[in-house]
């Protein structure tokens, strides 16, 4: 036995609660087994998630570093680990390691700025960690303003918590979207892009986007066309990875990797990347 | 310089093999070359080189992180980590020892990999001195002196002797095990025989390679380049470039689930397989192209940008032999230096 940790050596983690966001969202609260959290984190930060004999997989921590008790990851059923964590119940154990990632700069580029968050889909599980952490340090941020859209208002992740604290935060506006026309929705339809471009945000703010790479494609495109500089506007990317640490090479793209120097990117570095994302 | 007759090597590698674990070329019986476990009666090939590089020591093909117990909703993780024995790998040459500090700036580097670290500290390298290179060696390209291949010690083939010279404390550690076994003797004739080496190789057809059009500095150039359609279209994406090279070093995390208990490997993986990058939302690298121009351009362009110019290749010329369709990183770096 070596007395030295290695990184690819993960923690337990108890699963305490998992709430059911959307038809194929779920988020899970995670502790340690003496209930403490499995590590501190900063916003936009991931941990790699595993089920011995299943696989491991990198997750954002949806979670602000702001709360004290837990850890929760948003995430949607698309694949093996994923499918696997749908079916879990409360009280089953997983590994958990990290933090990982460089997160967003919320101490320094972005303090004192107005925020612009624009999410698609479940691309509001990485943005839910730094808005929550700017509601909960409101006094070192400008306006906070958040875009949010989805296929339809059942594929809205945190909706709950959005109607029952964000929309009823009066220091902060929410601007929700789907995508097509629905029974029981009398809010604004249409795609988050086109949303955006309506709402005309002004050039006063920084933009932290993330969701799908087309609706992200877009989005970028209609900031440019309002005036933004791509200085103004960050995202989050989500590649394939095995270590978490720079190593296994999955994530390398031009002279980044993705797990370490990433994952949240301002967009005038991405800029010098290759158009392999 | 210490030495010991040639015919008695034999001698010197029972007397290593005595006191540590010992690894060394032997011819198999197909001929070609491989690193095994010393056994009485082992030969040092003649080889220039191994079919497979010596990363496997640091680097295995497979090996065990941890081992998992799980009962019910519980999970335990098994660190089976240990400390592994000394060993001591002879007949290293030039290029794959260069290999081992490229491989340093990857595995060694915050946060450390202590699977590796831990074969790298109890590991005591012994390169031998290239004395006749052969066409598909460039590894002067990288600036590796093939005469002086370093190391903890270094072993070079003289006039029917073989010269051992100690570079580092644990290399003078080994030569005191078996000193009473050497002598000393004048080195002038091994001076004349090194200048010969480099004769013979400045006469190979790679010895005029130059890796001035390469660096850091070169995304832009080379990654929009038509010539990566060409290059790769025969690519069958087999990935034997990637498992014999000394400088890949990419890996997958796999577990295994034995049936009675789940054990996670880490496994060789190549950037030439589709899998590598797919992901349930999308797959970044669709075609070969993309595939095959991300293991040029990483050895070539984004190495050298994160590691002070080194590049992630070092001539050993493994993969201009065993490419099933005889592409290779010098044929790339020739196309895409034509304007």
């Amino acid at each position: 036995m070596m007395n030295s940790c290695d990184s690819l050596i993960p923690k337990i983690g108890v699963v305490t609660d998992i709430r059911i966001d959307t038809p194929d969202v779920k988020t899970f609260r995670v502790v340690t087994p003496d209930g403490k959290k499995a590590f501190e984190h900063e916003p936009g930060q991931c941990a790699m998630l595993s089920i011995p004999g299943v696989g491991e997989a990198m997750f954002s921590i949806t979670s602000s570093p702001t709360n004290t008790e837990y850890m929760e990851f948003s995430i949607k059923k698309c694949g093996c680990v994923t499918e696997w964590l749908h079916s879990m119940e409360v009280g089953q154990q997983i590994t958990i390691r990290g933090p990982y990632g460089r997160p967003f700069p919320v101490e320094t580029e972005l303090k004192g700025k107005n925020l612009l968050f624009i999410a698609g889909g479940i691309g509001l599980a990485p943005l839910r960690s730094v808005i929550n952490y700017c509601r909960d340090k409101r006094e070192n941020y400008g306006s906070l303003q958040v875009i949010y859209g989805s296929r339809s208002k059942d594929d809205l992740c945190d909706y709950q918590e959005i109607l029952d604290d964000w929309l009823k935060d009066d220091k902060m506006e929410v601007d929700l979207t789907i995508d097509r026309e629905q029974e029981g929705w009398d809010g604004h339809v249409g795609f988050v892009p086109n949303y955006v471009k309506e709402l005309a945000p002004t050039t006063d703010k920084t933009v932290l986007v993330c969701g799908p790479p087309i609706m992200i494609k877009f989005t970028l495109a209609g900031l440019k066309e309002l005036g933004f500089t791509e200085q103004q506007v960050y995202t989050t990317m989500e590649l394939r990875m095995k270590c978490g640490v720079g190593k296994c090479g999955r994530c390398n793209i031009g002279n980044k990797y993705v797990c370490k120097d990433g994952p949240v990117f301002r967009f005038d570095e991405l800029d010098s990347l290759p158009d392999e994302y | 310089m210490l030495r010991i007759k040639l015919d008695r090597i034999d001698e010197l590698l029972a007397a290593i093999a005595k006191a540590q674990t010992l690894y060394l070329p032997v011819d198999r019986s197909d001929g070609q070359a491989e690193f095994r476990k010393w056994t009485e009666g082992a030969r040092l090939s003649n080889a220039l080189n191994t079919v497979r590089s010596a990363k496997d020591f640091f680097f295995p093909q497979t090996e065990k992180l941890m081992e998992f117990k799980t009962e019910g909703k519980k999970i335990e993780v098994v660190d089976t980590r240990e400390d592994c024995e000394d060993f001591v790998i002879f007949g290293v040459r030039a290029c794959d020892a260069r290999s081992f500090e490229i491989l340093d700036k990857v595995y060694l580097v915050d946060p450390v990999d202590t699977f590796y670290k831990n074969r790298r500290d109890h590991a005591t390298v012994v390169t031998m001195a290239c004395d006749r290179p052969a066409e598909t060696c460039f590894c002067h390209a990288y600036g590796i002196d093939m005469t002086e291949p370093g190391g903890d010690v270094t072993c070079y083939k003289q006039g029917g002797y073989l010269y051992v010279n100690a570079n580092t404390d644990k290399g003078t550690r080994l030569v005191e095990t078996v000193a009473s076994l050497l002598e000393d003797g004048d080195t002038a004739e091994l001076e004349k025989a090194k200048a010969q080496t480099k004769e013979i190789y400045a006469q190979l057809p790679l010895a005029k390679l130059s890796m001035d059009n390469f660096g850091g500095d070169k995304m832009d150039e080379y990654f929009n380049s038509p010539k990566w359609k060409e290059l790769s279209e025969a690519c069958l994406g087999c990935g034997t470039c990637t498992f014999i090279c000394p400088t890949c070093q990419c890996f997958d995390i796999q577990d295994f689930n034995t049936g009675h208990g789940i054990k996670r490997y880490r496994c060789w993986d190549s950037c030439m397989y589709s899998e590598f990058t797919k992901t349930a939302g999308g797959q970044p690298r669709p075609s070969q192209l993309e595939r095959f121009r991300q293991r040029f351009m990483h050895k070539l362009v984004y190495f050298p940008a994160n590691n002070e110019g080194e590049f992630g290749c070092v001539g050993c010329g493994r993969c201009l032999v065993k490419c099933p369709i005889s592409m290779n990183i010098v044929k790339v770096m020739k196309a895409l230096e034509e304007k």
